[in-house]
């Protein structure tokens, strides 16, 4: 909705110059304008399409099953058969160390795990898990604090002090810890409420959990913006002029709310990114066989002293999306809020 | 002043208890959920687990539950593991503090003095190459995950130069108590240090240089130089003191956050035995008591530094009294 309405707007501003610019207009006008945010969105679409092209780079490129285990499989190295599992030659000469990467797009590029999986066709399914992860959260987390911080800095009195004293036990409870806890006690077994049942390998469980861990983050500052929102003459006067509740909420608070949500959810993203791999290198977040960026770390650990590509990889694809986040976030803040530019505290 | 410190009291105290409730919850009330299954083992029949059940008073209603094990914890302080049967909670915290404190304390050390730095060579040349690269280097280091960090710091300094000059006088992963020898307790520290200052100096670069930023554009600094003050003393004196108070307040909350366990994945990686790496393994092997036990202790501190952080604000600032 919001990209026809900068659309409507932009179409407008063309006939009247810079005077009747909306504020979506405006913001898309300085976003255009920042050079290095769009490099950054540049980055992260790119490493948005080759994840999703995943399957295709398993099935038709690199031709292996990246969740079942090839310990006996072989591959092909300079023309010559190798088997992807080597016998181990160093230490007692028990064990075998997988093949290392190969640089070859067609024939394990970045090695194989300890299970003789394919790196690099892990990688790309595990990144579709980590955005996809990270995504669905800060959505639902963005979504849920708008209402909570809407419902609580708007109506006031009980509701606010209930919903902002649950804010407040959220908030106290070290957010590593909560996530930890409700992922070691739902991951284990799956959780049924009611008809439902997740099983412990839906990605469902990582998603709600992180999602409701961060909630207060942004419902906090939301909720403290519609406090001074309500105060404000435009608000009163729709309320005096008779607008329902529903109204004043969906025409006066909500359109001046909706900007700080967008700010928020890139870097959201960026944090439940982080999050998610580290539920993933405690072994409580993305299940086996399924890969994530997280998992691939995990896997990597055993063999980060022979082959440090594995765990190395997923690091750097973490890294180098969060960085694009991080930047882009920042850029779309600039855009919606200039006068942020100043006030600048994360 | 003494009614909002009666009032932040009472609220920590709340918040506290609800924690305390929350993850009680968590972990015996969820559905699917069985400690006593846990304890007997697989495969157990019937009648061990009804004898473990009432051996562990799991067969009693959770309020009364919950306060037995509240008084096990603070009263009587004799709770007891599942898991090791007999070994008291207590003790295992109390052990695992001073690692936590030592990993947290130098690694404070380092992200103040550094992100300080950082953060007034951005202010000082803001807009300039020196800023963008300052601020560059910051975010990198907010992006890249700890745990990953710290994997990469032990392949360079444990496995490939480890035999080189550089690193060959890095200790082997874990902790060397202080007073068992003072070398070996930093040496075996700074990497640790330095894997969890990271994070953290990008962080605080970037709010130190906002609030600077922004405190150049203030009346006071405008003054300040109309006096004829030099820019550093300016800076230094003037838009530097003012721009602490956000830096303090976050830094209060993080410590906090640290001390009571947050550093987890970097004691994790790093083989330390800290609450953080305490709380970890109770939760592999769903030990509830030392899970309970670390949960309120880390609790503790974050709502302790929560309640610290207002009441200077409190003291600064008179109109947040009234609030």
């Amino acid at each position: 909705m919001s990209d026809a309405i900068a659309g409507e707007a932009t179409a407008a501003a063309g006939d009247l110059a810079a005077v009747a610019a909306s504020p979506w207009a405006l913001a898309r006008r300085r976003l255009l304008r920042n050079r290095v945010a769009q490099t950054m969105a540049g980055v992260l679409a790119l490493i948005v399409v080759v994840c999703l092209c995943a399957p295709l780079y398993a099935a038709h490129v690199a031709h292996t099953n990246p969740f079942r285990s090839n310990i006996d499989g072989t591959t092909i190295v300079g023309g010559k058969t190798v088997p992807v599992m080597k016998e181990s030659t160093s230490g007692l000469g028990l064990g075998v160390t997988p093949i290392g990467p190969t640089w070859d797009i067609h024939h394990y590029f970045l090695g194989a795990d300890g299970q003789g999986r394919d790196v690099a066709a892990r990688l790309l399914y595990g990144g579709r898990n980590s955005l996809l992860i990270g995504a669905a959260a800060a959505l639902i987390t963005c979504f849920f604090a708008t209402i909570i911080g809407i419902v609580a800095g708007f109506f006031g009195g009980l509701v606010d002090g209930v919903l902002s004293r649950a804010l407040d036990v959220i908030w106290a409870f070290p957010v590593y810890l909560l996530a930890i806890s409700l992922s070691t006690v739902l991951i284990a077994r799956g959780v049924s409420i009611g008809p439902f049942r997740l099983e412990s390998g839906s990605l469902l469980l990582p998603i709600v959990i992180i999602a409701v861990v961060y909630i207060p983050y942004v419902a906090r500052p939301i909720r403290g913006e519609v406090l001074s929102l309500r105060r404000r003459e435009f608000v009163e006067a729709a309320i005096g002029l008779g607008a329902s509740t529903w109204r004043v909420l969906w025409s006066d608070i909500l359109p001046n709310i909706v900007t700080t949500a967008i700010v928020f959810f890139p870097l959201m993203l960026a944090i439940d990114m982080l999050t998610e791999a580290a539920l993933s290198f405690l072994s409580i977040g993305v299940q086996e066989p399924n890969a994530s960026w997280g998992t691939i770390i995990l896997n990597g650990q055993d063999l980060l002293y022979t082959r440090p590509a594995v765990a190395i990889a997923p690091g750097i694809a973490i890294a180098l999306t969060v960085l694009a986040l991080n930047v882009l976030g920042d850029g779309v803040r600039d855009a919606l809020d200039p006068r942020a530019k100043l006030r600048r505290t994360d | 002043m003494l009614r909002f410190v009666a009032r932040r009291l009472v609220s920590m105290v709340f918040v506290l208890f609800s924690i305390s409730v929350l993850s009680f919850l968590i972990f015996f009330a969820t559905p699917g959920v069985d400690p006593a299954a846990r304890i007997a083992g697989r495969n157990a029949d019937q009648a061990t687990l009804r004898a473990v059940r009432k051996d562990f008073g799991l067969d009693q209603p959770l309020p009364v539950r919950y306060a037995v094990m509240m008084k096990k914890l603070f009263i009587t302080r004799d709770l007891t593991s599942y898991v090791n049967r007999g070994a008291a909670v207590i003790p295992q915290v109390t052990q695992a503090a001073p690692v936590t404190l030592s990993l947290v304390l130098g690694a404070a050390v380092i992200w103040v003095v550094f992100s300080v730095a950082m953060g007034l060579l951005a202010a000082v040349f803001r807009g300039k190459p020196i800023d963008t690269a300052v601020m560059i280097v910051g975010l990198v280091g907010i992006s890249m995950p700890v745990f990953w960090l710290g994997e990469v710091v032990n392949l360079l300094t444990q496995s490939r130069f480890h035999d080189t000059a550089v690193f060959s006088w890095v200790p082997p992963l874990g902790y060397v108590p202080f007073t068992q020898s003072p070398v070996g307790w930093f040496t075996s520290l700074v990497f640790p240090w330095l894997t969890l200052s990271i994070l953290y100096i990008g962080i605080y670069a970037r709010v130190l240089r906002s609030a600077l930023v922004e405190a150049q554009e203030e009346d006071y600094v405008r003054t300040a130089r109309a006096k004829g003050l030099t820019e550093r003393r300016v800076l230094i004196r003037h838009a530097l003191r003012t721009s602490l108070i956000a830096f303090v307040s976050l830094f209060g909350l993080d410590f906090g956050a640290l001390v009571g366990g947050g550093a987890l994945l970097t004691e994790v990686v790093f083989g330390l035995h800290g609450v953080g790496k305490l709380t970890f393994d109770s939760l592999q092997n769903l030990d509830l008591p030392v899970i309970l036990a670390t949960v309120i202790y880390a609790a503790f501190f974050v709502v302790v530094a929560n309640a610290v952080v207002d009441l200077v604000y409190a003291s600064l600032d008179p109109r947040v009294r009234r609030a």
